[in-house]
């Protein structure tokens, strides 16, 4: 497997606990004051030029949220977050809505060059250049036509969207692709139907601070029958310092379309825990597809555990039409605590939702993730796929629900979660819940944890491999079912994160 | 999730009425006392377990509880009269029967014929002999056994009255099993808190059954079990209970013992059986099994707690439960393994068969690891009969019913198979098959 040594050769060319991405971009910005009021709900809603009714709605999860209590039942543990020692809003200085990336700051641009993202990186930043034209390599290799391989960007620099690319091609096919704070101005309609339609403004203690705070996010609508033409992505990263980032996604497939959606993240390195709570929802209606992705490489914290993001978050997909589909595909690398459990209510009959998930932890991260799968509807089938690889001094915990209501008859579900651990000071804890209120549900659910089996090494080491190629190799093999499910571009980036992820923890 | 501070149900409140009243009369000074107060406190402050503590989630007692029975008065002869017909389930197993009323001793009822190595005795009687925890076995052990902030079982020692007091001296091979029969003599509602306490010596073999047999009664029970080192210990829970019913195991495995459970349950009300097992040393083998039938509007909930604190340990688990009607059949399962219990080997599986539309089946089977070579699993599956086996059954002639009895039993039969003593195995796949053949 050529892609293993390339791993190899990629983890020994890194020091122990060089988080790549640790860099921070000066830029000049402007933020709102510090501290979570009504006042800064204002600010930002003007900041944003937001009708009223937008106004009203955060203000109404900001008065929520102020009743609720922070949740303590994840197994994680960390120091008290002061909400009022947070900004809610940064966004760079010279910004004005950019109308092509040559408004935006270089500074920026080379942020997102230097991370290496799907901006698609230079050549696909080029053909933005010329304003919407297809880049010379996408004509060489599509020969014009649409295909997976060019991939649409929106990246988000703290607070906002800096820029968005193929919008205008995305446009032809009918695909809205915008930043949502644009979203709620050009398409209030759409957004006043769906936005808070999956994720209730009063869910959970985060998603209610995120309803109230959000500051940008994408916004995707594929209308009736239309095949979403390309990947869409959308990069995150936290740059400013105590600043929060509160980023709302929502995705909407109207009947019979098609999305892949993709979502990377990274952050400076910094002492100080930086709090990230971000809100996706998807709404899929009758034979229509969401595949959302994920690869989240927020900063974890240094060795001993000081600073990393805290990454609270809620994703919730709704397969509200028949014959629905939604899937969840998620490499968690980074942050020093994830907490998140990206859910599928699968209310269409026929409907169908999947989870695959592959968890690193490593150091003093903690990782408290997983999913639910609710059947509603008929003849609705669910599939978990979990792997988790804990290393370090990490705690590792699955956490999963499946249940079926009572007029589910006929709902499958089948759930695989399995932990390896490396080395005799981490931790790895499976919790999954099961609850069948229909004797025609099926639910098969099997859990395993081990040691990286011995003998395994033992065979590769025995044919010339070292340790450390022996480990990659059997870790690879270990995931492998999940990388399958990511699109071509971000499994290989994937494979790359995982093994840098356990760098320092192998052999 | 705002911040309420839950009323006092009308249980809890009575339960506070009766530890006022019982106060004087429960037998306790010193540190006995003292235990007894620091546990009614803390139900005090947390009251009922309800679906917000996690490991009660399925089993919601503030909602489950309606009210607290008062506490069973000392059983007259006619209270042993009715308690002579309990335990009948295992009326053919040549078994030393001890039998409790309403939580207290029976001498009369019981077999107290003399056996070397083996001492019986009330806990009643030993905490009145020394109106302390003066005895040396019951100060040793009673409530050190497991460390649990378990609200039932905090209850339990603020109330305990009553229950066996076993010793096996080491290297001790008893002939028969011993049967506990925790009967109900009462003809009113009434409850009893019993704590039984067995302690098995290094090398002995011991076969222990605890029978509750119940009718409109509310019962706590704990058992305190200490497994000797490299002892062999087979333990038996048998439930019918028909009101409300909670059971704590709290058991603690000696290095290279053998230690094997099995709790049947049937014909019952509400239904918790809550096993807290540690396996303390190294080379100890441990099989947990159970099965339960469920019809009516039935609640059982099994809920372990599988320690591996040594290395080196290997334990099963197995629980089968059949739903029927509007029951509701709850699985909580979780294996732990300390950091340096290295080499744990440790498997659970749980499946739950449906057979009604309004049946619910929860399973939440939990594995907290922190040591790494270690090969853990658990499986877990709810679902209805297979309709393919029941058309190739169908196919050979055999009526419908019969076809699902059949399956049942064979589904079933998977974990009864395993009980290694003959009389016993056999007593409970007759029992079971009793309860299938009331099966409409």
């Amino acid at each position: 497997m050529p892609a293993v040594e390339e791993t190899v050769e990629q983890v020994k060319r890194i020091d122990v606990d060089q988080y790549k991405y640790g860099f921070e971009t000066h830029i000049e910005s402007e933020k709102a004051p510090k501290g979570l009021s009504e006042d800064t709900i204002r600010f930002i809603s003007a900041k944003k030029n937001e009708p009223d009714w937008m106004l009203d709605w955060r203000l109404g999860a900001y008065r929520r949220w102020l009743t609720m209590r922070e949740p303590g039942w994840a197994r994680v543990h960390y120091s008290k977050i002061d909400y009022q020692d947070i900004y809610y809003y940064a966004a760079p200085k010279a910004f004005k809505a950019p109308k092509s990336l040559a408004d935006v700051d270089p500074e920026i641009l080379k942020t997102y060059e230097k991370l290496g993202i799907p901006l698609k990186e230079q050549e696909i930043l080029a053909g933005v250049r010329k304003q919407g034209e297809p880049s010379e390599l996408d004509d060489e290799t599509t020969g014009g036509e649409y295909t997976s391989g060019r991939v649409a960007v929106d990246a988000v620099f703290d607070s906002v969207s800096v820029a968005t690319t193929f919008k205008e091609e995305l446009k032809k096919a009918g695909v809205i692709f915008m930043p949502i704070s644009e979203a709620i101005r050009e398409h209030p309609d759409l957004v006043k139907k769906y936005l808070g339609s999956v994720v209730p403004t009063s869910d959970n203690f985060f998603a209610t601070l995120n309803s109230a705070v959000f500051s940008d996010g994408s916004f995707v609508y594929v209308p009736e029958g239309v095949r979403c033409p390309m990947e869409l992505s959308t990069y995150f990263r936290i740059n400013e310092a105590n600043t929060g980032q509160f980023e709302r996604t929502l995705i909407i497939a109207d009947k019979g379309a098609y999305v892949s959606y993709l979502e990377g993240c990274t952050a400076p390195m910094r002492d100080e825990n930086q709090l990230h709570a971000a809100v996706v929802e998807l709404v899929a209606l009758d034979n229509a597809e969401i595949k959302y992705s994920t690869v989240q490489n927020w900063y974890p914290g240094d060795a001993e555990g000081r600073g990393g993001i805290f990454n609270f978050v809620t994703k919730r997909g709704d397969c509200r039409g028949k014959n629905s589909k939604i899937s969840w595909t998620q490499v968690e690398t980074g942050s020093a605590i994830t907490w998140k459990y990206p859910s599928c209510i699968l209310r269409g009959d026929n409907s169908r939702g999947e989870f695959y998930s592959i968890a690193i932890s490593n150091g003093h991260q903690q990782v408290d993730s997983g999913t639910k799968m609710i059947h509603l509807g008929k003849n609705t089938i669910s599939r978990i796929i979990s792997k988790g690889i804990s290393a370090g001094k990490s705690n590792n915990t699955y956490r999963g629900l499946v249940s079926a209501h009572r007029k589910a008859t006929g709902a499958r579900n089948f759930t695989n979660c399995d932990s390896l651990l490396i080395g005799n000071q981490c931790g790895a804890h499976t919790v999954p819940y099961i609850e069948a209120k229909n004797s025609s549900a099926t639910f098969e659910h099997e859990a395993t944890t081990s040691k990286i089996s011995e003998e395994m090494l033992f065979y590769c080491q025995s044919r010339g491999m070292s340790a450390e190629e022996a480990t990659a190799l059997v870790v690879n093999g270990f995931v492998r079912d999940v990388l399958q499910q990511l699109p071509m571009e971000f499994a290989v980036e994937a494979q790359k994160l995982i093994s840098i992820s356990l760098e320092g923890s192998v052999g | 999730m705002a911040d309420v501070t839950p009323m006092k149900t009308p249980a809890e409140q009575a339960l506070t009425a009766a530890y006022e009243a019982a106060r004087g009369k429960l037998v306790g000074k010193g540190a006995l006392a003292d235990l007894r107060a620091d546990a009614f406190q803390r139900f005090e402050a947390s009251g009922l377990p309800h679906r917000r503590v996690e490991e009660w989630k399925y089993t919601d007692l503030r909602m489950l509880m309606r009210e607290a029975y008062p506490l069973a008065p000392a059983p007259d002869a006619a209270a042993k009269a009715r308690a002579k017909e309990a335990g009948q389930i295992l009326a053919g197993v040549d078994c030393r029967r001890l039998v409790f009323v309403d939580g207290a001793f029976a001498p009369e009822l019981s077999d107290l014929t003399p056996e070397a190595g083996l001492t019986v005795g009330s806990l009643a009687e030993a905490l009145a002999n020394t109106g302390n925890l003066g005895d040396a076995l019951v100060a040793e052990h009673v409530g050190k056994t497991f460390a649990t902030e378990d609200m039932a079982v905090a209850l339990n020692t603020a109330f305990m009255g009553d229950g066996a007091v076993i010793r096996v001296a080491d290297d001790t091979t008893l002939q028969r099993p011993i049967h506990l029969v925790f009967a109900s003599g009462s003809d009113k509602p009434s409850a009893s808190f019993v704590r039984s306490l067995v302690v098995i010596g290094k090398g002995a073999q011991v076969t222990i059954i605890e029978d509750h047999d119940s009718s409109e009664a509310q019962v706590n029970a704990v058992l305190e079990l200490v497994v000797g080192d490299d002892a062999k210990a087979d333990y038996y829970k048998i439930t019918r209970a028909k009101a409300l019913h909670v059971a704590s195991l709290l058991a603690s495995v000696g290095a290279g013992a053998m230690f094997d459970t099995f709790a049947f349950t049937s014909d019952s009300g509400v239904v918790r059986n809550q096993h807290f097992i540690r396996f303390a040393g190294e080379d100890t083998q441990g099989n947990i099994r159970g099965v339960s039938l469920l019809r009516g509007k039935e609640h059982v909930d099994t809920t372990l707690l599988i320690d591996h604190a040594a290395g080196h340990c290997a334990s099963r688990e197995q629980f089968k439960a059949v739903l029927d009607d509007q029951s509701h059949g709850v699985f909580q399962g979780k294996i732990v393994v300390e950091p340096h219990a290295q080499k744990t080997d440790a498997k659970m599986m749980t499946r739950a068969l449906m057979l009604s539309d309004e049946a619910e089946s929860d399973n939440k089977p939990e594995l907290e690891i922190f040591a790494d070579d270690v090969a853990c699993g658990h499986g877990a599956t709810a679902s209805a009969l297979d309709p393919g086996l029941m058309f190739y059954l169908m196919s050979r002639g055999i009526g419908a019913k019969e076809a699902e009895s059949l399956l049942i039993q064979s589904f079933i039969g998977e974990a009864l198979e395993e009980i290694e003593h003959e009389g016993i195995r056999e007593a409970l796949t007759f029992a079971a098959v009793r309860w299938l053949g009331a099966r409409g």
